[in-house]
């Protein structure tokens, strides 16, 4: 009867968010208050915040007194860039976050600051975005972007004259993977909630839709729309500067320095990506759903202390109960890749701290 | 959320321009909206902005942190009393919240009242059928949503801005970025009224349609144009700042001074959020 109830279900759903794919694909990925409980909330601002202290740390070794002005018109920028509405070809439009542009203008450290800027500002000023979510959203949308976007751009633009056709192309790419990106990140933090936190009667208290809706319903659509909003803005203001401005692609904004960890992020994302791909390959060893399973099927019976210690212990793949095909290899990929990245930044953090040098400030108010 | 679609639509010039134009106009009239209300007489308005940010903040977490649907509900109901006793307009604070909030919160959360597994509440058609878990979670989901905007809209409606960023050192944040956040604040108009003009000179110019390709050609050449003005005033006002002694490090004036009414408002406020904490787990 469950198997009858949940497959009827499933294609009512697919016709629904068939429905929404191009509405909700032009919305930019702005988390309000509420679809993320506190715990998630506070781990989004510990990942984001290491990144601030880079950027921060960056700006004070290159450019010191000039960057407030600069970061601040650049902040004020991507706030603008974000209302721009750009026509895609087919018929939609969709606003573009410019956190790629940023990065290839300014170098990803220095981006996350200008995009968090203008993030904060409007979850503080105008109401887009929650207060308590900013951390969320400054890692889905200042963090990753940038760093996505600045990677894929350098892959496809090393070693190649300013004027080159492959910069657009890596600008483009760029800006359709890091947006991407972000938005799976995105569907990751939605779909994890109702896994952790339930009512007591098993109603999830924050967004409802386990990963295997949430990934795919905001993946998706951005793929579709805010992706190439992004990539097709990223390339055609790339294009625009080769033609008439092209010392600002130079990196004249910011005096050019070699990126050090740049070397330690392609490796990582090289890992992150490559990694699923090996645990695709055996199927086996799939106990943990278990419990899930039952819950899904009416047993209520299991003590409410045990079920909360269950969901949280097998988070990632417990929430596998729709049938919908591919689902445990999907839910295998997820929690492989959000582990490789929250131990990564976890380690990343550690070192940052040690390496913190204290003179770094006193440097700058002798000159 | 602010967002603006036209699917279906033959691609036009104006369409895309006048989107751009009115997000642009409506941003600006927002903003003068809320320095309206917020140089109104009313209970938050008299308040320090600390006060203000740490009682939005404590409620924020009390919403969040919640468990129980009538302690959001009366927090809701709280914020609504505030907004009466601060001169925002009733109709307004209800209607911004709730006439945007179906369009967007509850056009993804309609699939949760039938997909949720539990008891069925209400059977609408054969094989479709309403959860009670689905239907909780709907209501969490709407609530807690409604009432944090609501909250952050009680912040930012009664507080100009400058004071808001001045407020915000009570939350630890350094110097140097409360200063940057107030520039890049301040800059945000100038470039939104910069990018206005580009959009309307550019307006004037064009007879007919534009097609969807020299539509985009228009927009990166003013965002790529928009940044390299960009770029250069941040030299300008870096000079500016020069000339009137900045070496880099940020000293701000503190001039507010917490009054006995201040804390106590406080108290209260942050009491009824730890009761709310309380009572809602």
């Amino acid at each position: 009867m469950i198997e009858l109830f949940t497959f009827k279900i499933n294609k009512w759903l697919v016709a629904y968010y068939a429905a929404l794919l191009v509405w909700l694909g032009t919305t930019a990925m702005h988390i309000p208050d509420g679809y993320l409980s506190p715990l998630t909330s506070l781990v989004m601002f510990l990942l984001v915040l290491p990144f601030w202290m880079i950027g921060v740390r960056k700006i004070r070794e290159t450019m010191n007194a000039r960057s407030v002005p600069l970061i601040a018109l650049l902040a004020a920028f991507s706030f603008v860039i974000m209302m721009f509405n750009i026509p895609l070809p087919g018929g939609t439009s969709g606003h573009a976050i410019g956190a790629t542009l940023a990065a290839i203008v300014l170098g990803p450290e220095v981006a996350v600051i200008a995009v968090s800027i203008a993030l904060i500002i409007q979850a503080f000023f105008f109401g887009d975005g929650g207060i308590l979510a900013i951390g969320a959203n400054c890692f889905n949308m200042a963090v990753v972007v940038p760093y996505v976007g600045y990677a894929v751009y350098q892959a496809f633009s090393k070693g190649t004259p300013i004027n080159s056709p492959r910069r657009l192309t890596g600008a483009a790419l760029g800006g359709w993977l890091g947006v991407s990106t972000g938005a799976f990140l995105a569907g990751i933090e939605f779909g994890i909630q109702p896994l952790l936190f339930k009512a007591a009667d098993g109603s999830p208290l924050y967004a409802p839709f386990p990963l295997s809706v949430s990934v795919p319903a905001m993946l998706i659509p951005h793929m579709l729309v805010a992706s190439v909003v992004e990539g097709l803005l990223t390339a055609l203001v790339v294009a625009y500067l080769q033609r008439s401005n092209s010392n600002i692609l130079e990196g004249a904004a910011i005096p050019a320095q070699a990126l050090r960890l740049r070397g330690l992020w392609v490796a990582l994302a090289v890992l992150i990506v490559a990694s699923p791909f090996g645990l695709l390959a055996p199927g086996t060893a799939w106990g943990e759903w278990s419990t899930g399973q039952l819950s899904a099927m009416g047993l209520q019976a299991i003590p409410t202390g045990m079920r909360q210690l269950s969901g949280l212990w097998g988070a990632p793949l417990s929430g596998y109960n729709l049938p919908v095909l591919g689902n445990t290899n999907l839910g295998y990929v997820i929690s492989a890749v959000t582990g490789i990245v929250i131990v990564g930044l976890v380690v990343w953090l550690f070192t940052l701290l040690l390496t913190v040098r204290p003179g770094a400030q006193n440097q700058e108010h002798q000159r | 959320m602010d967002k603006s679609i036209n699917p279906g639509h033959s691609h036009r010039s104006s369409h895309v321009l006048e989107h751009t134009l009115h997000g642009i106009s409506e941003t600006l009239e927002r903003a003068l909206f809320a320095e309206e209300i917020s140089a109104k007489p009313g209970l938050f308005q008299s308040l320090d902005a600390r006060v203000k940010i740490l009682t939005v903040l404590a409620f924020l977490l009390a919403v969040s942190f919640s468990k129980n649907l009538e302690i959001i509900a009366a927090i809701y109901l709280l914020a609504l009393a505030l907004a009466l006793a601060s001169s925002i307009p009733a109709g307004f604070f209800v209607k911004r919240v709730w006439l945007a909030l179906p369009f967007f919160t509850g056009l993804i959360i309609l699939p949760a009242l039938f997909v949720t597994p539990g008891p069925v509440l209400l059977q609408v058609l054969p094989g479709l059928a309403i959860t009670r878990t689905g239907a909780i979670s709907s209501l969490f989901l709407l609530l807690r949503v409604s009432t944090s905007i609501s909250l952050s809209l009680l912040l930012i409606l009664t507080t100009p801005w400058n004071t808001v960023l001045s407020g915000l050192t009570v939350l630890r944040v350094p110097d140097v970025f409360i200063l940057i956040l107030g520039m890049t604040y301040r800059y945000i108009y100038l470039l939104l009224h910069t990018a206005n003009d580009m959009f309307l000179s550019r307006k004037s110019r064009v007879v007919g349609w534009l097609d969807a390709g020299e539509d985009r050609r228009m927009l990166a050449a003013i965002s790529g144009t928009l940044l390299a003005k960009s770029i250069n005033m941040s030299s300008e006002v870096y000079l500016s700042m020069q000339s009137r002694g900045f070496r880099g490090s940020v000293v701000t004036l503190k001039p507010f001074k917490m009054q006995p009414r201040d804390w106590a408002w406080l108290a209260v406020f942050i009491g009824l959020a730890i009761l709310a904490v309380v009572l809602g787990r």
